[in-house]
């Protein structure tokens, strides 16, 4: 069968809702296709730890520490379900590193913001984590069978995170002024990069068409975002919190929120290394994986003994 | 006695696309071939399943049953893992 068969076949199989497993025959585009959105998304898992990872010491009682600590372990957790699965094609954990050291794979522009204050761990549950959900449930139906298991495990654990840092916003807009005002701020801060984790829009998209014609995505940036913004809009009326959208509106005819445009502008500088934490960020990670250096040797020196 | 029957591989079996894989039972055989086939042979007689695995059991690594409780023990009692350790307000929807 030649390579035109071949593809038509895969065409047929995907169009049909089949899963791709990763022995099955598969283009050569689809591979690196999966590698660069999983892997991507197994980074900004992990990176997503450090803005949180902040305030552990500095959360406000006991019981918002632990919770705290176990969704931060849990975001840990989702980065190794996602290397786990990009693993499936044939790249290795080594390499993944590498190009995220290298600057070579991205990850979320939004774990470039600072955390300032802890209404902050709030507005990140509430809506980094809510962007991310709206996009991962749709992903459950993505065409390569350890991406959509890997994101089924996922939307179970993170149902709990939108709601602690609902939580955390609650007490907060219904507290002192003082408090009323950080989650204000919180809200004003977030919004916009929390839209942009969505990406360009779908006429900027190159890699929308064979995302989507491979169902490896399963709905467009554009549509997402609306999506999240039609369910976001009324729990920040419920808090009594202002969405910092002079242009947002109720459109009766589209049954959707219109709204004003994202700060394009501001998301490349991000997406490109000059995002007020890139440096930071980065520096850390690099730090942290040269750190623990000794224990993957030690390991593997036990483990060559052993033999 | 001799083993004349080959080394025991376990088999799992998907049900339908893109589904886990699960544990189905095991089989023996002298190599990975006929493993599959022996596999196929006695765990999809029916209901054909989009995916047959099989390893060799002795690369299984398992928690002793005894162990468990004990190994397992942390995962138990933090209850503010759960979304329903949190209040939704009423009013609130999507969440």
């Amino acid at each position: 069968m030649d390579f035109q068969e071949k593809l038509h076949e895969f065409q047929q199989y995907i169009d049909a809702e089949e899963k791709i497993e990763p022995k099955d025959w598969m283009p050569e585009d689809y591979r690196t296709h999966n590698i660069r959105q999983i892997s991507q998304h197994a980074h900004s898992e992990v990176i997503g730890m450090q803005p949180e990872g902040k305030w552990i010491t500095r959360a406000p009682t006991l019981r918002a520490k632990k919770i705290l600590l176990a969704k931060i372990q849990d975001e840990g957790g989702h980065g190794l379900y996602l290397y786990s699965a990009a693993e499936t094609l044939g790249i290795s954990r080594d390499e993944m590193i590498a190009q995220l050291h290298e600057g070579k794979a991205k990850y979320s522009s939004v774990f470039n913001y600072p955390t300032l204050n802890w209404a902050d761990i709030g507005a990140i549950g509430w809506l980094v984590d809510g962007a991310a959900v709206t996009n991962q449930l749709s992903l459950r139906r993505t065409s390569f069978g350890p991406y959509s298991r890997a994101m089924l495990r996922i939307c179970n654990e993170e149902s709990f995170h939108q709601r602690q840092g609902y939580e955390i916003m609650l007490k907060m807009a219904k507290g002192s002024p003082e408090q009323h005002e950080m989650a204000q701020d919180a809200l004003n801060r977030w919004w916009w990069p929390a839209l942009m984790m969505f990406g360009p829009h779908d006429n900027q998209s190159s890699r929308t068409t064979k995302g989507m014609l491979w169902k490896i995505k399963r709905a467009s940036n554009d549509e997402l975002r609306q999506r999240f913004i039609d369910k976001t809009v009324p729990q920040a009326v419920f808090l009594g919190l202002k969405i910092p959208d002079p242009k947002l509106r109720w459109n009766e005819a589209t049954g959707h929120y219109d709204t004003g445009e994202i700060n394009w502008e501001e998301f490349n500088q991000v997406i490109h290394g000059d995002g007020p934490c890139n440096r930071e960020r980065m520096a850390h990670h690099k730090n942290v994986h040269a750190e623990g250096a000794w224990v993957r040797e030690a390991a593997a020196a036990y483990a060559a003994r052993q033999e | 006695m001799n083993n004349t029957q080959g080394p025991v591989w376990e088999v799992f079996t998907q049900k339908k696309s893109g589904a886990p894989y699960q544990h189905a039972g095991s089989v023996h055989a002298f190599d990975k071939e006929m493993a599959l086939e022996n596999a196929r042979d006695l765990y999809a007689r029916r209901d054909k399943p989009s995916g047959l695995w099989v390893v060799p059991a002795s690369e299984i690594v398992a928690v002793s049953p005894g162990d468990a409780a004990p190994f397992f023990d942390p995962s138990d009692d933090k209850v503010y893992r759960h979304p329903t350790f949190y209040e939704v307000p009423e009013g609130v929807q999507n969440l």
